[in-house]
């Protein structure tokens, strides 16, 4: 059942497994630094080695890509999937895989036959690389959206009325963004006014300036109003400093003062509202 | 030729646009527009967009030009019901159709032009 390049090394690896498993579980163990618990570890690295020993003796053993190694793929994304969730280090999870070669070469007798055994591992390692750098890639992708949604609520204040408190940096994307939920948010509640509040925007440059205006006269091409707040004085020293115009867009200090403002301007007497809800 | 129903509503003109726009409908609509008011002597023209999903700087002008016609006629124009990304699109080609008046639905539209609702806002 052996296949030619690897001799009766899979054999004799059946026959110590339990002395093999034992001695590349000791390694993994003290990179991993009992972050994972042995028992799991011990389940793990013998299905892993099950599946590497079943795929090595096949006719296509030397062809990490064949479909033989089906099964050991999958359990090697399974297991950098995993470590790189875990928020193990890049060492860490190749360490898994190339210890089995040392594992491999002291518990059993090997010959020349070791070298094409050993470029299998290298492949195996590299894959679950690969593996691990695209479940990071995925896992920041995620964060970066869920961030992007997360700094941009457009909270309703009166009928007609929203608001869009900014915090945070703005850039190009995230200020698409920010254009296109006001502006959905405009057309689905059918408000008249939006407040856009500055307070947690570190700076003003040219550039954010220039965000703001286009979703502001975006906002007035659909038939609503926006409203600047939360200048701060440092901002509005930058923004004079700039040259920048904002021509006849209200801007106000504060929410309160510009919601006040919106509020006038739709006509709401806030007191006879008030007494209507009985407050 | 596929011409553009014009709705008149007390002393307004409605247009909604409820089809893609060729340009000859575009031209056709701007002459009908103009005898429309000077027939009826309407004092306000409202122009509904809401199923208007593209345009292009061709479109953009005809709204400014169909504002700045009626305007010489003494008839105020209001564009509504602009979808965002209608909106977003004509600010990125420069097109802020500055004199337009706009409001977000017909109805809003509608209560602009009237004598009361145009000191509102």
């Amino acid at each position: 059942m052996t296949s030619e390049p690897f001799g009766d090394l899979i054999d004799r690896c059946r026959a110590a497994e339990d002395d093999l498993v034992r001695r590349w579980r000791a390694d993994v163990a003290a990179s991993l630094r009992g972050r994972i618990s042995e028992l799991e570890l011990d389940k793990e690295l013998r299905e892993l080695l099950d599946a590497v020993l079943s795929a090595v003796a096949t006719a296509d053993g030397a062809d990490t890509r064949s479909a033989a190694y089906g099964e050991v793929r999958a359990l090697l994304v399974d297991l950098s999937r995993a470590r790189a969730l875990q928020g193990f280090s890049p060492r860490e999870t190749a360490i898994s895989v190339f210890a089995l070669k040392r594992a491999v070469r002291e518990s059993v007798e090997v010959g020349p036959e070791f070298t094409a055994f050993s470029d299998v591992i290298d492949e195996l390692g590299l894959f679950t690389f690969e593996s691990y750098a695209k479940t990071r890639e995925e896992v920041i992708a995620n964060q970066a959206e869920q961030l992007l949604e997360l700094a941009t609520p457009v909270v309703k204040l009166w009928h007609g009325v929203v608001a869009l408190p900014l915090v945070g940096t703005l850039d190009s994307a995230r200020a698409q963004v920010v254009m296109e939920k006001l502006l959905q948010t405009l057309v689905d509640t059918g408000s008249e006014y939006a407040i856009i509040d500055i307070t947690g925007v570190p700076a003003v440059d040219t550039q954010v300036a220039q965000h703001l205006l286009k979703t502001i006269v975006a906002a007035r091409l659909m038939g609503a109003e926006c409203i600047i707040s939360g200048i701060r004085p440092q901002i509005a020293q930058t923004i004079v400093a700039l040259g920048i115009e904002f021509g006849d867009i209200a801007t106000k200090a504060t929410l309160a003062d510009a919601l006040l403002l919106a509020l006038g301007r739709i006509g709401v007497d806030v007191t006879a509202e008030m007494s209507k809800r009985g407050l | 030729m596929e011409r553009l129903p014009i709705l008149k509503i007390g002393q307004m003109l409605l247009v909604s646009i409820q089809v893609d726009l060729r340009d000859d409908m575009v031209v056709a609509l701007q002459e009908d527009l103009a005898e429309r008011i000077v027939e009826t002597g309407a004092r306000g023209v409202v122009i509904d967009i809401t199923a208007l999903d593209i345009v292009d700087s061709f479109t953009g002008r005809m709204l400014a030009t169909i504002a700045a016609l009626s305007r010489v006629l003494d008839a105020e124009t209001v564009v509504v019901g602009m979808r965002p990304a209608v909106a977003i699109t004509l600010v990125e080609l420069g097109l802020s159709l500055d004199g337009i008046k706009t409001a977000l639905d017909v109805e809003r539209g509608i209560r602009l032009l009237s004598p009361a609702g145009g000191a509102a806002r």
